[in-house]
């Protein structure tokens, strides 16, 4: 365990890096508050608070409309963070970048944009068994619209893809293949590159859900080459009711608008509308300006730090959360993939994850217990729940030693 | 603290359920879902001119969940139609409102804890809903804590 100090990553001091984040200086129940359900939402720096709080005080205004000053400073912030969200994926061009609610509606945008024309009876699309719903349901409805066939990549006992499966499930008729880069229930990363490579040779375009990804590990949308890439701006220390999905210009293009409204629009009559350009095409009504300029301030955040170092650090986190609940009797981790980032998913012999989720809270640990969104997961692996602690760069050692000691009280209360 | 909830009793009925295993004689039967942990409950109930003869149930749920249906069904035994309704009305009460606890919920006073934990209401309410939905009559569907 002492090791752990000489493999964290030089210019990484997590005691300073606390300090940016208000929330987490408070106590619950008497308790410090150890935040460990990152993969629902993650905490705010205050920078990000910052900038929201500067641009309903000082910059209000609405976006690409009134010559006046403010709707200037709130247009030029907001086109800001677009241009922040296209270094940090590395797409080739700004256009690339649609803002959407979060990754739910990025991947709702792609079922109902680019499926309506793409999609037809007898096709198929293939996702994987890991999936969150918001990864499953979107496929689900476009296949029952069309009748399609959604196929659906098994996982083996550690959490990983059986890509032998997949291999065997792409053919003539698949169209898209979906796929969640990181798992939010079990934290095993897939091998989206070889994925993507795969199914291009199959002639389907791809859709990378990046819900988990984008928050633990630098992304690189050219290098793995995906058609789509989406992610949200509230699990990346961003505001919720914001995110981004990325696509390649060719795809953007020729898909018909998601959603109609002001902005979205060139010139309109009531016999015809023309469109917009990217990325407004797909970007009716007013957004949310100050969710944008606060994700923009998150990107800022954790650029600075450097996501090299972020999941350097989540790893050896991961490594001693592992090895810690290891020595719990009784206790199963769910998910033991050879690439993992920092999930901790587990069950404890004989006790339900509701009642070990509410001694732990009362003790100031905050986790997830549940299916989190993935049913199709907890089936396979027969628990209707697991409970689950997902990390994040401001965790410490001695916040994984309190969630040890807390399951040692949850065992002496149940046993 | 987290002993107000897990009372001594809460831990032993969820340990060793009463009346936890199916009923081949039930008149009455229902089915419930909490689809926010998955916790399934199937109960079993014999009615004899409009009272409850017995009472029984299987299932998988958490310590609150599962010790909630052990003790209802020890408390409804014997119990008309109209009472058992009325039980099930304060109990609800008992979670939920600030009234003051009530002796005459007997043993099910243990439950008061669960106020202060509003999360796990449907937990403790679980068993409950199925039991109402089987003395309602004959139900297809299973009965959602949604």
């Amino acid at each position: 365990m002492s090791t752990l100090t000489s493999v964290i990553p030089a210019g990484f001091d997590v005691e300073k890096i606390r300090e940016d984040f208000p929330v987490l200086k408070q106590k619950i129940h008497g308790k410090p508050l150890v935040y460990l359900d990152n993969a629902a939402t993650s905490q705010k720096p205050q920078s990000v608070i910052d900038a929201i709080v500067k641009f309903y005080t000082v910059d209000c205004a609405n976006i690409h409309r009134g010559v006046h000053e403010l709707s200037q400073r709130s247009t030029a912030a907001y086109e800001e963070t677009r241009a922040k969200a296209k270094r940090f994926l590395n797409a080739r061009h700004k256009s690339e970048i649609i803002f959407v609610r979060g990754t739910t509606e990025g991947i709702n945008l792609v079922a109902h944009s680019w499926g309506r024309g793409n999609i037809r009876e007898g096709d198929e699309i293939v996702i994987a068994g890991l999936e969150h719903h918001s990864n499953i349901v979107p496929w689900q409805m476009l296949c029952e619209a069309k009748g399609a066939k959604l196929r659906v990549i098994p996982i083996d006992e550690s959490g990983e893809l059986i890509l032998e499966e997949y291999e065997k499930l792409l053919g003539p008729r698949t169209r898209m293949v979906a796929i969640g880069h990181v798992s939010n229930a079990l934290g095993t990363i897939n091998p989206v590159r070889k994925i993507v490579e795969m199914a291009h040779r199959a002639g389907a375009v791809t859709l990378v859900d990046g819900a988990q990804a984008v928050p633990h590990m630098k992304v690189d949308v050219q290098a793995l080459d995906a058609d789509f890439y989406t992610f949200s701006g509230h699990k990346v220390f961003g505001p919720t009711g914001i995110g981004v999905l990325y696509g390649k210009s060719k795809l953007l293009n020729a898909m018909p608008p998601y959603q109609g409204g002001g902005d979205m629009i060139r010139t309109v009559t009531f016999e015809k509308t023309t469109y917009n350009d990217l990325p407004y095409k797909f970007e009716a009504g007013t957004p949310d300006i100050a969710g944008g300029i606060g994700l923009g301030a998150a990107l800022d955040y954790v650029t600075h730090i450097g996501m090299d170092k972020i999941a350097a650090y989540e790893h050896e986190l991961l490594l001693y959360g592992t090895e810690a609940l290891a020595r719990i009797p009784g206790l199963r981790i769910i998910g033991t993939a050879r690439e993992k980032a920092a999930v901790l998913s587990f069950v404890i012999e004989g006790i339900h994850p509701h009642d070990i989720g509410t001694v732990l809270d009362r003790q100031g640990i905050a986790v997830r217990t549940g299916h989190h969104c993935a049913q199709p997961v907890m089936d396979r692996y027969q628990v209707p729940a697991t409970t689950r602690a997902s990390l994040a760069f401001y965790n410490t050692t001695s916040e994984i030693d309190a969630l040890a000691d807390g399951l040692h009280k949850v065992k002496e209360i149940f046993s | 603290m987290v002993h107000d909830l897990y009372q001594e009793i809460i831990l032993d009925h969820s340990k060793r359920p009463r009346n936890c295993h199916p009923m081949e004689d039930a008149n009455r039967k229902a089915e419930g879902f909490n689809p926010l942990c998955g916790d399934k409950l199937k109960l079993y109930l014999k009615m004899e001119n409009d009272v409850v003869k017995d009472v029984s149930f299987v299932g998988s749920g958490c310590a609150i969940s599962t010790a909630s249906a052990s003790l209802m069904t020890e408390s409804m035994k014997g119990k008309t139609r109209a009472e058992a309704l009325q039980v099930m009305e304060k109990f609800h009460d008992l979670l939920t409102t600030d009234s003051p606890v009530t002796q005459e919920l007997g043993k099910l006073v243990v439950f008061c804890g669960v106020r202060d934990y509003p999360a796990r209401v449907k937990c403790a309410t679980l068993a409950w809903h199925t039991l109402k939905s089987a003395l309602n009559g004959a139900v297809e569907e299973p009965v959602s804590t949604e």
